[in-house]
């Protein structure tokens, strides 16, 4: 027998499972893990409440070992991990939840979809407890409130990605879960689908109020979302807050190397412009001046500077009308040919690395000794916490 | 042809193999999740019969079988007859003898279960036993087929083993390999022959089946 949910009907919460709406998530842990080139701690201490909380990060940061201790994976060494008042972790009185008692939503980053069954079957996976006619009514609702009922019969392998995330979202909700875990669900998927798919998880939320945390490396997706961020870096939190405050003002210098940041240094704050939006820094001992995206700090305080070997043009005759604010004399100290890009290292006070192509070098004929302008454009300039 | 001896193999070989899928599937579980330190001990005793001569193994089934072993004593007092040279004995040493041959393609197909989705049937609320039996055996269904297809096929065409245990007693111990053995030394190699070819093409087709399935060429099971 086939019962067919004809609307779409709100969800609501099983009487049979307790309630756990609005409350919030807390997590202190430490975990030492064995990373890919050295290893080191996750060590975090923080609460979210109901709605959805980014946690960015560069990959390896300890992101996903972070949401596999919350839905109890994998134990960490020391630490406690709360819902309300439900421990899941306690390492001081010993407790540790099983997985299968935790009731947390989990979409897995390659979304771990069972590629046997059908979409169907999938999304009723987790309702195995229940009777026959109340999972097919509750799979019903969700699969129509994800908007994916036409693909009921289908299989993981027979659908397209935005279709299978939402099989995923809609498996990890069904169950009424106390808590969302979401490890870059919606990473491969084209901008269009992604607002569309968390405009329906938002919708979701709205009506379920419980905590959300999803996990991002994408700054896209971070503004996109615009909710709250905690930002990880090596284990640690290092920053939290809007969006705008943690990616611009307190970026790490890890993370600006992980970009791929050639040049890197220390500097004062001399002055701010701000009805330009920029300010001018100094960079440590040197009478080199930048002008750089104007953020939230004290004039004479000390910062980082990253700036891209790629984004530094070369002239060999002072340019002229350029609307790039940073025009910097140096000599040509080596160049060093690797493939089809040649480095520069240029002394212009202190040693900037610049990469040029083959046809560059040439037709500027440029050799060691050479006189050159370096010139940088003001938001080539990205600032970083100091130290 | 002897027809006997003939259908007294494949009521071995079906029965043998039936027996090893149950006994199969727990150990190969355990040998392709346990995290226990001193699993390659279990993983070298099931392995043994792969290295072990037939007469080595059939030599200690034998002793094992026999009623001055405490195995041998229990079936005795149980059954009023001892185990060695009957069919019942015969089913014990070859499932010892067939033990690699299923648990190997089971434990390789658990081992190719993506953790993910162990992990991800676990949060669903899915208690150890229901993740195996709705997830890793589902996606397991080639390596269980190759396991039982190769049990099947190996017990079909054992020699030492049945020699040592069972003997050569028309209608409860003689299977078609010493049947084949008899006709040689009878220099009856006509029907020798004929039998001979049999166990071919059964061994060959069995290998076909159990390659075919591993390799995906032709899909009995529709995923991705």
């Amino acid at each position: 027998m086939e019962v067919r949910v004809k609307t779409a009907e709100p969800i609501v919460a099983d009487p049979t499972l307790s309630q756990c709406a609005s409350n919030a998530l807390s997590i202190r842990l430490a975990k030492r893990l064995a990373g890919a080139s050295r290893d080191f701690v996750l060590d975090v201490d923080f609460a979210i409440p109901a709605g959805i909380t980014i946690l960015f990060g560069p990959s390896g940061a300890g992101k996903t070992t972070l949401l596999d201790c919350v839905a109890g994976l994998t134990p960490p060494d020391t630490g406690k991990i709360m819902i309300g008042d439900k421990v899941f972790f306690d390492s001081k009185t010993g407790t540790n939840l099983p997985v299968q008692d935790r009731r947390v939503g989990h979409v897995f980053q390659d979304l771990a979809l069972f590629p046997h069954l059908t979409a169907e079957k999938n999304v009723a996976y987790g309702l195995a407890g229940l009777d026959g006619t109340e999972r097919q009514r509750r799979t019903g609702a969700i699969l129509e409130s994800f908007r994916i009922s036409h693909l009921r019969r289908q299989k993981p392998g027979e659908i397209s990605g935005g279709e299978r995330q939402r099989v995923a979202l809609a498996r990890a909700v069904v169950i009424d879960p106390c808590l969302l875990l979401l490890d870059e669900p919606l990473a491969a998927l084209d901008g269009a689908t992604k607002s569309k798919i968390i405009d329906d998880l938002r919708a979701w939320n709205h009506a379920h109020r419980i905590p959300i945390l999803y996990v991002t490396h994408s700054r896209e997706e971070v503004f996109a979302l615009g909710e709250r961020v905690l930002l990880l870096e090596s284990g640690r939190i290092v920053a939290q807050g809007t969006p705008h405050e943690v990616m611009a003002a307190a970026r790490q210098e890890t993370v600006a190397q992980l970009a791929g940041f050639e040049n890197i240094w220390d500097a004062i704050v001399i002055a701010a412009h701000e009805n330009r939006g920029t300010m001018t820094c100094q960079i440590a001992n040197s009478n080199v001046e930048l002008e750089t995206p104007l953020v939230r700090v004290e004039i004479g305080s000390s910062l980082r500077v990253g700036i891209r070997a790629g984004d530094i043009l070369l002239a060999t005759v002072r340019p002229q009308g350029l609307s790039a604010r940073n025009v910097i004399p140096g000599r040509v100290l080596s160049l060093l040919q690797r493939d089809v890009i040649v480095t520069a290292r240029v002394d212009c006070g202190v040693e900037m690395q610049v990469h040029l192509t083959l046809a560059a070098r040439d037709s500027l004929e440029l050799q060691p000794g050479r006189e050159v302008w370096l010139i940088v454009k003001t938001h080539s300039c990205h600032l970083m916490a100091g130290n | 042809m002897d027809w006997q001896a003939f259908w007294l193999t494949i009521r071995l070989a079906v029965l043998v193999s039936a027996i090893l899928m149950l006994i199969g599937l727990p150990v190969a579980y355990g040998i392709a999740f346990s995290r226990w330190r001193w699993k390659f001990l279990a993983e070298a005793v099931v392995a043994m019969p792969l290295v072990l001569p037939p007469t080595v193994l059939g030599f200690y089934v034998l002793l094992a079988l026999g009623s001055r072993s405490p195995l041998g004593r229990w079936w005795q007092a149980l059954t009023g007859h001892t185990l060695a040279f009957t069919f019942a004995g015969l089913v014990v040493g070859s499932i010892i003898y067939s033990l690699p041959f299923a648990v190997q393609p089971f434990a390789t197909a658990f081992g190719l279960v993506d953790s993910r989705l162990i992990a991800a049937s676990a949060t669903l609320g899915a208690s150890r036993l229901q993740t195996f039996f709705r997830v890793i055996l589902p996606l397991s269904v080639p390596g269980v087929v190759s396991g039982v297809t190769l049990s099947f096929a190996h017990t079909m065409g054992e020699f030492g083993v049945v020699l040592m245990v069972g003997g050569n007693i028309p209608g409860v111990t003689r299977t078609v390999s010493i049947d084949i053995y008899d006709q040689v030394q009878a220099f009856n190699y006509r029907a020798a022959n004929q039998t001979a070819l049999v166990l071919l093409v059964i061994s060959f087709v069995a290998l076909c089946l159990v390659y075919s399935l591993n390799r995906k060429v032709w899909a009995l099971w529709r995923w991705k």
